[in-house]
């Protein structure tokens, strides 16, 4: 600081000047003395005399050496120098408070990078504000309504509303779907996007190298084409720019690449390898498969309402200009009743994520409120131990904005100090958060410190620097200067004015603390519930999944794939230590998109003449075994039922009580998919299965073999699964060691085959439950930090009670009060505060916590236990940290205590 | 602080002037130019202490006073200030406009008078 000090004085050449000012002032003060002096007055009257007369000299000394500083900054400066001292004088209470806000300030900032990067900022597409997701609604669908997004566009649909709607200045669809490259060193499962025309000028995304799809890419007989994304062009092609015109083994297909997109880029919130046109046929295409997810450009100036306005138009068009088939009814529809739902992209990509975020937020806010209001305390403290410099200093002429000013610049120094030491806690925090950030948490790779967190931080900091810096100016500057100086005398207990204040802080602390306990008592219960859900399948640790997709060009004949697959499953049985294997379609939770048929039960009417739709899957047999998934009634399929195409079907517990009252009463029970499809016999009914979620509820599910005719093929075939999930229930799941096994026994198979998803249902489990661990984490750090802040808050609160009342309590024990009684008195304060705060806390607890309530789980946010417990929890902990302190009454010595004064 | 602001001087610029003028004949110390003000205007005039060096010092920086060592008639370490010729034009610029001002309200004053 000196030297601060000294390269000021020496730039601006002053330091003679202030010594000017001091001399010429003392020589007039010595002046008027001396002639005080001639005229009769001895030298101490003169002096005074003289003094008075000329005022306040410090202050005079001031404003004249301010004419050469900086005024206003300079005396920040060395307020600023003068704070740092003081607080170095006391390091115990300096980085107490500094560890409090770097927390405090860290934990905000982390946080609030992640809702910038995620919820803030726009997506990274020029314009993203006009872009629009296209949902319907299909309230009429009785299976549908189990998704929340809706229903999605079907090709048909598309190709309607692009030719015909006014609102959109381009609009697409896309899918993801597996792919297999050969014909590159090791063959290579990879993501791919299939677009149709529309989707790259929507996003408007300009090409790193090439070009874009143009409409002669989306001609199903004209060339075939593929782009690139740049990691997979860096990964594969070491980024080589002559890699336009190269061609590529895509499925066994030849395809030209056109194109390769930039770094970053992304279709929507789908990272990919490769682009292909879906090159959609519309001579061939039907009224049906909904499977296609639609985004589009708005117009300037079109609303959202006006476009669905615009489609709603269009339905009926496209009921009229598609069919499903010679015979169907095109208008079937109408009992689904599709009405369209188009949404902000935005919204489609942050979904209900958003809402956690937001609670986080708030959380680690509030947990900064909690930190704020200790330093507060502290400083108080601070401040009352310096009553009687302040005093001193008032008196000596220190105006009072001065001495506010002073104090404000110590808290908001402390403040800025605390947010430069919590960059290092916010950095450690947004790594932890990314490593455990549920996976639906759109763009959190992309989470960084930037301009916008920095200032953030820097806002943050001086706001709490102010905030906690006011109580104790507040109190100070309201306080008449005499009443410090009494306060600083000797007065046998604290005054009360003072006292009240901190136990205003104490109350608003435990309120706060309360509500945030509440929370992460309701995410507790949440967590707890969803643990109790039976997710119908058991031993996830031990069930390995791993998919593989074989494709035409491999085995033409479906026969050919059942056979691959089923030599594959003996295969892997085979590796020792392996109990059982299955296959499916899709494995619970895999986050694969269900498929749905209309499904009739026999002996039932439905209006239209078809069944509502059920969500389906096909299982081979021993697949529920593996997974354990347990059979209720009936049996399993046998490969001898899919090898011989048995007409068969296993059913959900569920479906088997919705449609015939209890499980038992299936068996031998028939249904069908559609009019004129053959009956299929129930033989088994199996345990419910959560495959949305454990927080979703379980849907009816319709078992098909995995062996089945194809009846849309023209002639019907059989078919088998092109694309399966294996489950393999083995003690080694998850091990290096079983991996090599299963790849060395598929290759054994067929050596061109990858090994595509490769994990184990626990982790698919744990996935699921992401959101909620996330979030139970993140309010069960905020909820212990809120909690140790306000027990040391109490705890401070009532021990300096108990320092300052050592004379009182000398008395009252001189006097015969009973130790005990003097204990329980300052138990009882803190009681009585933990109370007030409890009453204030629960009451805005019941308010609050209704934000959470889609993060809940199976209790009412209004849980009666969880609203029973924490204020107990919270009391008993309070009238710990109260004793503690308090019991050191017990050791006062009633002499030693008035005889200190 | 804000008593001085009250009474620091008749108009902007008075007690600038008076501080000049003094020290245009002969260069002072702060206290003996407290007291030739207060000798010269008869007592009309007080100069604040709160005003005097404050507005020293302003002038120091502006140029128009510089400032020595010097010893007072006590014999006792002080500082002597005195003019420049930056200050001397700056004075007789101002005396003009001053007198113009005076002038100019003397004349107002007449006419309502009459």
């Amino acid at each position: 600081m000196e030297t601060v000090n000294r390269l000021f004085s020496r730039l601006l050449g002053r330091r003679r000047r202030f010594d000017d000012i001091s001399v010429s002032i003392q020589e007039h003060i010595d002046e008027r003395v001396d002639e005080l002096m001639e005229d009769g007055m001895s030298r101490d009257k003169a002096e005074q005399a003289a003094r008075r007369e000329f005022g306040n000299r410090a202050l005079i000394e001031e404003r004249s050496r301010e004419v050469w500083q900086w005024a206003a900054l300079e005396s920040v400066l060395s307020d600023v120098r003068f704070a740092l001292r003081r607080l170095g004088k006391s390091p115990g209470l300096t980085a107490t408070i500094l560890l409090t806000l770097a927390m405090g300030i860290g934990a905000n900032t982390a946080v609030f990078s992640v809702v910038n990067s995620v919820l803030l900022k726009p997506l990274p597409y020029p314009h993203s504000e006009g872009l629009a997701a296209l949902w319907m609604n299909a309230p009429g669908a009785a299976g549908l309504s189990n998704f929340d997004s809706g229903l999605q566009l079907s090709p048909s649909m598309y190709l309607t509303f692009a030719r015909h709607n006014h609102s959109f200045q381009s609009m697409g669809v896309w899918q993801m779907r597996n792919a297999n490259v050969t014909g590159i060193a090791q063959p290579d499962e990879v993501n791919a996007a299939c677009l149709s025309d529309g989707v790259l000028e929507t996003l408007q995304v300009p090409t790193a190298l090439g070009r874009w799809f143009t409409s002669a890419d989306q001609d199903p007989r004209g060339a075939k084409t593929v782009m690139l994304n740049y990691g997979y062009w860096q990964r594969r092609f070491g980024g080589d720019r002559a890699v336009i015109g190269r061609s590529l083994q895509v499925d066994g297909k030849t395809r030209t690449i056109v194109g390769v997109m930039p770094e970053g880029f992304r279709v929507v919130d789908q990272e990919f390898d490769l682009l292909i046109p879906l090159a959609f046929d519309p001579t061939n295409e039907k009224l049906a498969g909904f499977g296609y997810t639609g985004i589009a450009r708005l117009k300037p100036g079109v609303s959202l309402v006006q476009a669905d306005a615009d489609a709603s138009r269009l339905i009926s068009l496209w009921m009229d200009s598609w069919t499903n088939g010679p015979g169907s009814n095109p208008h079937y529809y109408e009992v689904w009743r599709i009405t369209p739902n188009f949404r902000p992209l935005k919204q489609q990509v942050i979904g209900n994520i958003g809402n956690v975020l937001w609670v986080v937020m708030a959380t680690v806010g509030l947990v900064m409120l909690i930190a704020c209001v200790n330093v507060a305390n502290l400083l108080m403290v601070r401040a009352e131990t310096r009553h009687q410099e302040l005093s001193i200093r008032a008196a000596l002429g220190a105006g009072r904005a001065r001495i506010v000013r002073e104090l404000l610049i110590e808290s908001v120094l402390l403040g800025v100090m605390g947010g430069a030491a919590s960059l290092g806690v916010a950095y450690a925090g947004l790594r932890l958060l990314a490593a455990m950030g549920p996976a639906d948490l759109p763009r959190l790779s992309e989470v960084s410190f930037d301009a916008g967190s920095l200032g953030f931080t820097f806002a943050l900091a001086v706001f709490s620097g102010l905030l906690f810096g006011l109580i104790p100016a507040w109190k100070y500057a309201r306080t008449k200067t005499s009443a410090i100086m009494i306060g600083a005398n000797r007065t046998a207990s604290t005054g009360r004015a003072r006292q009240r204040s901190r136990s205003v802080l104490v109350v608003a602390q435990v309120a706060m603390a309360l509500v945030l306990l509440v929370s992460s008592a309701l995410m507790i219960r949440t967590f707890a519930a969803l643990r109790r859900v039976e997710p119908g399948f058991a031993d996830a640790a031990h069930v390995q999944t791993m998919s593989i997709f074989i494709p035409e060009q491999m085995a033409k004949d479906p026969r050919m794939v059942a056979v691959m697959q089923r030599e594959i499953a003996d295969k892997l049985a085979a590796i020792p230590g392996v109990a059982s294997v299955g296959f499916a379609a899709a494995v619970p939770m895999d986050g694969n998109d269900p498929n749905w048929d209309l499904i009739s039960v026999e002996g039932k009417e439905y209006p239209g003449g078809d069944g509502p739709l059920q969500l389906y899957n096909y299982v081979s047999p021993g697949y529920f075994q593996t997974l354990g998934t347990h059979m209720v009634a009936g049996r399993d399929f046998t490969w001898d039922d899919l090898e011989q195409v048995r007409p068969m079907v296993v059913v959900s517990e569920s479906y088997a009580r919705e449609n015939w009252g209890a499980a038992q009463a299936a068996i031998g029970k028939r249904v069908r998919k559609y009019q004129g499809s053959p009956w299929q016999e129930v033989i088994g009914v199996v345990q419910d299965v959560h495959v949305h979620g454990v927080d979703e509820k379980a849907p009816a599910i319709i078992y098909w073999p995995a062996m089945f005719y194809d009846r849309f093929a023209t002639p019907p075939t059989m078919d088998g699964l092109r694309f399966a999930s294996f489950a393999i229930h083995s003690s080694r799941a998850g091990t290096e060691g079983l991996l090599a096994e299963m790849q060395q026994a598929v290759w054994s198979v067929n050596a061109n085959l990858p090994l595509a998803s490769i994990g184990t249902m626990q982790q698919l489990y744990r996935q699921s439950m992401a959101r909620t661990s996330f979030t139970l984490v993140m309010l069960a750090i905020a909820g212990s930090m809120a909690l140790a802040l306000s027990i040391i808050g109490i705890y401070g609160v009532i021990s300096y009670s108990v320092t300052q009342r050592t004379r009182e309590i000398g008395i009252r024990l001189a006097l015969g009060a009973k130790k005990s009684e003097l204990v329980w008195m300052f138990v009882r304060t803190a009681l009585v505060l933990v109370g007030v705060g409890t009453a204030v806390g629960l009451g805005a607890a019941a308010v609050l916590v209704r934000l959470m309530r889609t993060l809940l789980y199976g209790i009412s946010p209004l849980d009666p236990i969880t609203f029973l417990t924490v204020p107990i929890a919270l009391a008993a902990a309070a009238a710990l940290a109260s004793y503690l302190p308090a019991r050191r009454t017990a050791a006062i010595d009633p002499v030693e205590a008035l005889r200190a004064e | 602080m804000a008593k001085n602001h009250e009474h620091r001087d008749l108009f902007p610029g008075a007690l600038e002037i008076m501080i000049l003028q003094s020290l245009r004949f002969k260069p002072m110390h702060g206290y003996a130019l407290v007291k030739h003000i207060k000798q010269v205007s008869d007592n009309l005039l007080q100069v604040e202490e709160g005003s005097l060096y404050p507005a020293l010092q302003r002038m120091l920086r502006e140029g128009w006073l510089e400032s020595e060592s010097g010893i007072s008639a006590k014999g006792r370490p002080t500082r002597i200030y005195r003019l420049t010729d930056e200050g001397v034009r700056h004075l007789d610029a101002e005396v003009l406009s001053f007198e113009k001002m005076f002038a100019g309200i003397t004349r107002v004053l007449a006419d309502a008078r009459a």
